[in-house]
């Protein structure tokens, strides 16, 4: 982490840092792991911050939370170059990359107004399957439609 | 083999092995020997079809195919049924699973068929679901060009009409694919070329695909001419569809210029896409596709319920 960026977020003690995420979706990042705030965790999120690599980034740190890879790799639909880092007592301990499931259960609708999956009263979730990863192609495993990253980021980015 | 079959759904022909395939052929050419009288295999067993969307053929060969084995059959009707008050169709698919051992449905939504197996204990028959699927008839359009060509693989084959929406025509390509055809002619307007997804799956059966949009180009080359209907709803502008319309019409001016040993299909139904004055000619395949459909559908039952022989 850059020392701007330090500055602007003090270090924590443990918890989940996510780095490199894309500028200017911390709050989709947020939104994706389900985090609204009300869990209670200390989440501070600092954005289009410096970065040599992006020129700029985003970065969301939780507080007290450490997020398994099934809970953040569904990141890296809308933020591919996410790292993840778990901190304890202030040291990191692990630190990854997302990766992207095989799957994408729930999260995304399917874009096809005649799928089963789109009947708002059928037991049903949407499910996809990633038939690529570069360029991001994935399936719906009820209709079989295909959509590509555009169409994922447009639903998942706000 | 019969393990493989045995409480098997059949959402998608993409489900199948080629061995899987022609085990069900196997036993409809038994069937067709004995002409259709086998006895009652399925005496006791209670078959309900559920279709969501209109239907002649599938549902009365799906019917008659159950009598003949001597099962009962049981009809929902969904325009007087609980549907019309509003209830799911996962509810109404888990009522029908209480009542019978195996469901044929059809369902105007992709992916219903799929759900419908999701949710049911018994076996379900995907009899088309939106534009997606339709296995069994897809096992009728192979199983019929066996019995004609005595094989598939290497033959020209052409698929014409509506690709992009058209079911039947869907499954066709994936049990072609599934047979090891090579090479398969599209002949379709650009607008109703078949998806991407279609076209991906395709691809990794490695099948090559060519493109036409004038049979006339192609009608020589052809050793099956597999025709479906182009619907004039599928088009924003009539005037496009008027003028696309006549382009696909199978006549006798156009067979003129056929192979002596081509073979003209069609799903049914169909209204002009194939004029009447070839239905007697040598070419016209499509009644005689129809007539196995019946026998085919006796072989999936049985296979599926336990009951061959």
């Amino acid at each position: 982490m850059s020392e701007i960026s330090e500055m602007k977020v003090s270090k924590i003690r443990d918890g989940t840092v996510i780095d490199h995420v894309p500028a200017g979706r911390a709050l989709d990042v947020l939104r994706l792991l389900n985090l609204t705030g009300k869990e209670g965790f200390i989440i501070s999120l600092v954005m289009n911050v410096p970065s040599k690599k992006f020129g700029k980034k985003d970065i969301v740190k939780v507080e007290g939370l450490e997020l398994e890879a099934k809970q953040v790799n569904k990141l890296a639909l809308i933020a591919p170059t996410a790292t993840i880092n778990i901190i304890r007592n202030y040291e990191v301990v692990d630190k990854k990359r997302v990766k992207l499931p095989d799957r994408i259960i729930g999260i995304l609708q399917c874009q096809n107004p005649n799928c089963i999956t789109r009947k708002e009263r059928e037991p049903v979730i949407p499910n996809f399957i990633v038939i690529s990863m570069k360029p991001l192609i994935i399936q719906c495993e009820y209709c079989g439609r295909l959509m590509n990253e555009s169409e994922v980021i447009k639903q998942l980015i706000r | 083999m019969m393990k493989n079959w045995l409480n098997r759904d059949v959402i998608s022909i993409l489900d199948f092995e080629k061995d899987e395939l022609e085990y069900l052929f196997s036993l409809t050419d038994k069937i067709i020997e004995r002409n259709m009288s086998i006895g009652k295999p399925l005496d006791g067993k209670i078959i309900a079809t559920a279709f969501f969307e209109p239907s002649t053929r599938t549902r009365l060969s799906f019917e008659t195919a159950a009598h003949k084995l001597g099962a009962s059959v049981i009809t929902l009707e969904p325009s007087i049924s609980s549907l019309a008050k509003g209830e799911s169709f996962a509810d109404t698919m888990r009522m029908l699973d209480n009542y019978a051992d195996l469901i044929v449905m059809r369902s105007p939504l992709e992916g219903a068929a799929k759900l419908a197996a999701e949710i049911c204990e018994h076996p379900i028959i995907n009899g088309g679901d939106g534009t997606q699927h339709h296995p069994t008839q897809a096992m009728i359009d192979i199983y019929t060009i066996k019995k004609l060509k005595n094989r598939i693989n290497g033959l020209s084959i052409g698929v014409l009409g509506d690709l992009r929406y058209g079911r039947a025509a869907t499954s066709f390509m994936y049990g072609l694919s599934i047979f090891g055809v090579k090479e398969i002619w599209l002949i379709a307007p650009k607008e109703l070329m078949p998806r991407d997804d279609v076209l991906l799956t395709l691809k990794r059966f490695n099948t090559e695909l060519h493109y036409a949009e004038n049979i006339n180009d192609v009608i020589s080359n052809l050793d099956v001419l597999y025709v479906t209907r182009i619907q004039k709803e599928r088009f924003p502008d009539p005037i496009e569809y008027e003028r696309v319309k006549g382009t696909y019409q199978i006549n006798l001016q156009l067979l003129s210029k056929a192979k002596e040993s081509l073979i003209v299909m069609h799903p049914l139904p169909r209204v002009d896409e194939i004029s009447y004055d070839v239905d007697t000619t040598k070419y016209a395949a499509y009644f005689k596709e129809a007539s196995y459909a019946v026998p085919l559908r006796m072989a999936l039952l049985m296979l599926i319920l336990g009951a061959e022989r």
